[in-house]
């Protein structure tokens, strides 16, 4: 049935264009653009796996059950489970409340969300530390809390930094795909099923969430690919290898020991992100394939 | 919508639990902190401030970050057009595998497109060797800083324009062709305007994630005060990192490039209401 439309499309599309542009004009831009995605996007791509098994599989092998590595990959993946589950919650509380309610200062609150977008994720390392840091004010608060509760609990240079700086960087991501389908959907259903006795659970569960949930899921994949590769500020927050270094650092750290070998395992630890991203990739294809056609 | 649903008396349930929550997950997880940095930096004196912000490699990393990363977004501009409207308008073999390809800076860790495109670049990859050729250095300059922000930025620029051309109508072109227009005078007159909110978007935002990237172009610039290779970011990590570690240093400079992030947004928002305004009437 697609596959047919799209055919139409075309053949609607060629037809046009023979009125208004020759066969040259579409053809040199599809071949520039081809051109130009091979160059910045494919090519790195065949480089890092090119890289990695540079020195035969013995080598990326041993890269790839390095304990730095593993421990890495530990602390990689508790971050972005994490942030995800955190993300996921507060996207849903931020979309119904934006797009369910009109309330003052709902546009401030719009725009505020959005914050992490915009701003160096240097920043948001920098954000933690001076707030749960040595000379950050919450200091005094954590060392008290630790005290009464017999805990020893630190929020920057260790895993929870990690996952905090994770959190931040991946905040707007679920809330941002959200907001525009559901503001699309109206909340007519949702007032229907409210005065027909509806409690609160069974709308969201009943009504909202078929409408949303591709969309919910599309927002969830691209919090995974930014929690997965995020550097800048978990690097500003992390200080030990071995025990808080996620992936990217540690591919920095091979990466800066400078020596040939090292540089290889580098490409080796980062032949395993390549991997992810383009799972993560295909995911997201067939998520948004689905979307499309269950509309 | 109903009048019912203004001022908060809407019928559906969870206003409060969900005003709630977004606010204490955005306070506690965004806001405070933020504004930790915030009063951070006026721990200093308006006098140490200006002398931080006039250190020649202070000044020279803002002129390098801002530089490179709107170079980058206008180059962004022109290919992710072209890459929009390939998407778009034309059929060929392999479309679908490069519209899903367009969100790999995404996916891909930014520290891996930093050190591929590092070695990519370098006197030793493939690319840098041809760019030598005709006697350019990529790696450890500025083009390879900005070569990286396009790499970054390209996703933006594509993404913005995609859903408006698909909601283009073809009527106006026809109209246009059909009145005599050259092909190159309707896409000049007709479509780019419609085209330009979403353009600025894309550009705008290409260009905020540009002036505070850090993975992705740290190890392509080559971080030398004396080619000036060194961005905004490098020198705030600097200031966390080194031996005599300076917070208030770089909650000052964060302070700064957090402004001129929200100066140049806001300046894009305004072009982009008078661009709106001035295609209504």
């Amino acid at each position: 049935m697609k596959e047919q439309e799209n055919v139409k499309q075309g053949s609607l599309k060629k037809g046009q264009n023979k009125n208004g542009e020759g066969k040259l004009v579409p053809c040199l831009l599809i071949g520039i653009s081809v051109l130009f995605l091979l160059i910045m996007l494919v090519f790195p791509l065949v480089e890092v796996i090119y890289r990695s098994l540079k020195e035969g599989f013995e080598v990326y092998q041993n890269a790839m059950t390095a304990s730095n590595t593993l421990s890495a990959l530990g602390v990689t993946l508790i971050a972005t489970v994490i942030a995800l589950a955190v993300n996921t919650v507060f996207g849903l509380c931020a979309s119904w409340l934006l797009t369910k309610f009109d309330f003052r200062g709902k546009n401030v609150l719009s725009t505020l969300i959005d914050i992490p977008f915009s701003i160096s994720p240097v920043i948001a390392g920098l954000a933690f530390i001076m707030t749960f840091g040595r000379v950050g004010w919450a200091k005094p608060l954590i060392d008290w809390v630790n005290e009464v509760f017999g805990m020893d609990i630190s929020l920057v240079f260790s895993v929870p930094g990690v996952v905090l700086a994770t959190i931040f960087v991946t905040f707007p991501f679920v809330s941002r795909e959200l907001i525009p389908v559901m503001q699309a959907q109206g909340s007519l259903e949702e007032e229907a099923a409210a005065m027909m006795g509806a409690k609160g659970v069974t709308i969201f569960r009943r009504v909202t969430f078929p409408h949303i949930k591709w969309a919910l899921l599309y927002g969830m994949i691209l919090c995974t690919a930014r929690a997965l590769g995020e550097f800048g500020a978990v690097y500003a927050v992390s200080k030990a290898r071995g025990k808080t270094f996620t992936l990217p650092l540690e591919i920095d750290a091979l990466y800066m020991a400078g020596s040939s070998d090292s540089i290889t395992q580098a490409f080796a630890v980062s032949s395993l992100l390549v991997i992810m991203a383009v799972i993560i990739l295909i995911l997201k294809q067939v998520v948004e394939y689905r979307g499309k056609r269950e509309q | 919508m109903s009048r019912k649903a203004k001022k908060g008396k809407s019928v559906v349930p969870g206003f409060g639990l969900t005003m709630g929550v977004t606010i204490a997950m955005l306070s506690l997880l965004v806001l405070i902190p933020l504004a930790s940095v915030l009063v951070y930096a006026f721990h200093m004196s308006g006098k140490e401030f200006l002398e931080l912000m006039m250190r020649p490699n202070v000044k020279q990393a803002f002129i390098t970050s801002i530089s490179c990363a709107f170079i980058a977004a206008v180059l962004n501009c022109v290919f992710g057009l072209m890459i929009a409207w390939v998407l778009v308008r034309y059929e060929f073999p392999g479309k679908r595998l490069m519209d899903g390809m367009i969100e790999l800076p995404f996916a891909l860790p930014t520290a891996v497109a930093g050190i591929t495109l590092s070695k990519m670049y370098s006197e030793e990859g493939v690319l840098g060797r041809l760019l030598q050729n005709i006697g350019i250095k990529a790696s450890y300059t500025k083009v390879g800083l900005t070569i990286a922000l396009v790499f970054i930025g390209i996703p933006f620029v594509v993404r913005a324009l995609q859903p408006v051309l698909e909601k283009l109508p073809d009527t106006y072109e026809e109209a246009s062709t059909m009145l005599g227009a050259s092909r190159a005078y309707t896409f000049r007159r007709v479509i780019f305007p419609e085209l330009m909110p979403a353009l600025l978007t894309g550009f705008g935002l290409a260009l905020a994630r540009g002036i505070g990237e850090y993975g992705s172009v740290i190890y392509i610039s080559g971080n030398s005060a004396k080619e000036g290779t060194q961005v905004v970011s490098y020198i705030i990590m600097q200031k966390l990192n080194s031996g005599n570690v300076d917070y208030e240093g770089a909650a000052a400079i964060a302070l700064v490039l957090l402004l001129v992030s929200f100066f140049l947004l806001l300046l894009i928002n305004i072009i982009q209401i008078t661009a709106a305004r001035r295609t209504k009437q």
